[in-house]
């Protein structure tokens, strides 16, 4: 019973990664006559056999609206710390003396899945000053162009505060 | 009008490449150019394909840049992550200005 | 208007010549690669841009095209320099 049970999840898997490179594949080409459709279905096929291991496991999270009202909110954060970091580099870069006090931090953060984590390092990247080095297990290490405080728990809730809940909402 | 908006996001976005190119000649260490110039030349292409965007409207052209911009976005913000940690592991020393190294413990 | 796309369309074309200078004298190889990152990525904006220009949209295909390649390589080159190390 269990067994059958797992299959039926895997091949609800292969079902949603079929859907998602079909409209991928119709945005990319705008055009719905048949034989483009059937080009993109047996593309689809072959994308998802062979990509469905790297998937989201549990493909329901997919199918509920409050993870992607969370989604856009978490968007429109993410654009409005994007436009601050440019303007950052746009002082450090331009600024005779160029205020730079570079270093390598180490940072804890609570997420567990591995593509939430790959959301916040990807996020990290594109505030201002920081970008991720590596991830080891819980840690983040982050290179940041302008050190403001050494005490770990300053920097962070100056790092990572902005971003971990709301990943927190639409992943976990 | 769409094309009076689109020549404005085009701009602002060689404006910040303009910026990104600067950094990239100006800084003093690999790292702190990697950072700058990630940073500034992904929003000013991501810019400038938005404002293909509303050149094109909804048609082929259009949703072509609209996919464009997601994947230019996390293939360069991946991109950037795996050669820092690539010259990191190099050997390349911190640029001489740096006050802290916590990253130093794990690698060795 | 279409002039100063045009305009446009060379700054940009300028500023990938920049990042030739970073790969041509720069002191150590990743700073080459970090040259060859950002020229990628500039690569698409004129792309972009020459797409405007002509009003075919088959060019954007290849500016995706050259993000993904842009992409792998980039991750290639930086995969050869965790691999090999300074005082080995």
């Amino acid at each position: 019973m269990k067994r059958n049970n797992g299959e039926r999840a895997k091949g609800r898997r292969y079902v949603a990664v079929f859907i998602l490179s079909v409209i991928f594949w119709l945005l990319l080409t705008f055009d719905f006559t048949v034989p483009n459709l059937i080009v993109g279905a047996i593309a689809s096929i072959i994308t998802s056999l062979a990509f469905t291991r790297f998937f989201v496991k549990n493909v329901y999270k997919l199918l509920q609206p409050k993870r992607y009202f969370w989604f856009i909110v978490y968007l429109v954060v993410f654009i409005w710390e994007c436009l601050k970091a440019n303007l950052d580099v746009a002082y450090r870069v331009l600024h005779p003396a160029m205020p730079i006090r570079p270093g390598i931090v180490k940072v804890k953060t609570s997420l567990k899945s591995d593509l939430a984590k790959m959301l916040l390092a990807n996020s990290i990247t594109m505030t201002p000053g920081t970008i991720t080095v590596d991830i080891i297990d819980d840690y983040l290490y982050i290179h940041w162009i302008y050190i403001k405080s050494e005490d770990p728990e300053v920097y962070t809730g100056i790092i990572t505060g902005a971003f971990e809940k709301y990943i927190k909402r639409i992943i976990e | 009008m769409n094309n009076m908006i689109s020549l404005i996001l085009i701009t602002i976005g060689i404006i910040f490449n303009l910026l990104g190119c600067i950094g990239i000649i100006r800084l003093p260490d690999t790292y702190n150019r990697l950072q700058a110039a990630t940073k500034a030349v992904t929003l000013g292409c991501c810019s400038i394909l938005l404002g293909v965007v509303f050149h094109f409207g909804l048609s082929d052209a259009g949703t072509k840049a609209l996919v464009a911009i997601p994947l230019l976005f996390f293939g360069s913000t991946v991109a950037a992550h795996a050669l820092i940690r690539g010259t990191y592991h190099f050997g390349i020393k911190l640029g001489g200005k740096s006050v802290k190294d916590d990253y130093k413990d794990v690698v060795k | 208007m279409n002039n100063w796309l045009n305009i446009l369309l060379y700054v940009q074309i300028g500023l990938s010549v920049i990042c030739l200078y970073r790969i041509i004298r720069g002191p150590s190889i990743p700073d080459r690669m970090v040259g060859v990152d950002i020229f990628g990525i500039l690569v698409v904006g004129v792309c972009a841009i020459i797409s405007i220009q002509t009003e075919r949209s088959f060019i954007l295909d290849i500016g995706i095209a050259w993000i993904i390649l842009s992409f792998i390589g980039t991750l290639t080159l930086a995969k050869y320099l965790t691999g090999k190390k300074l005082n080995e």
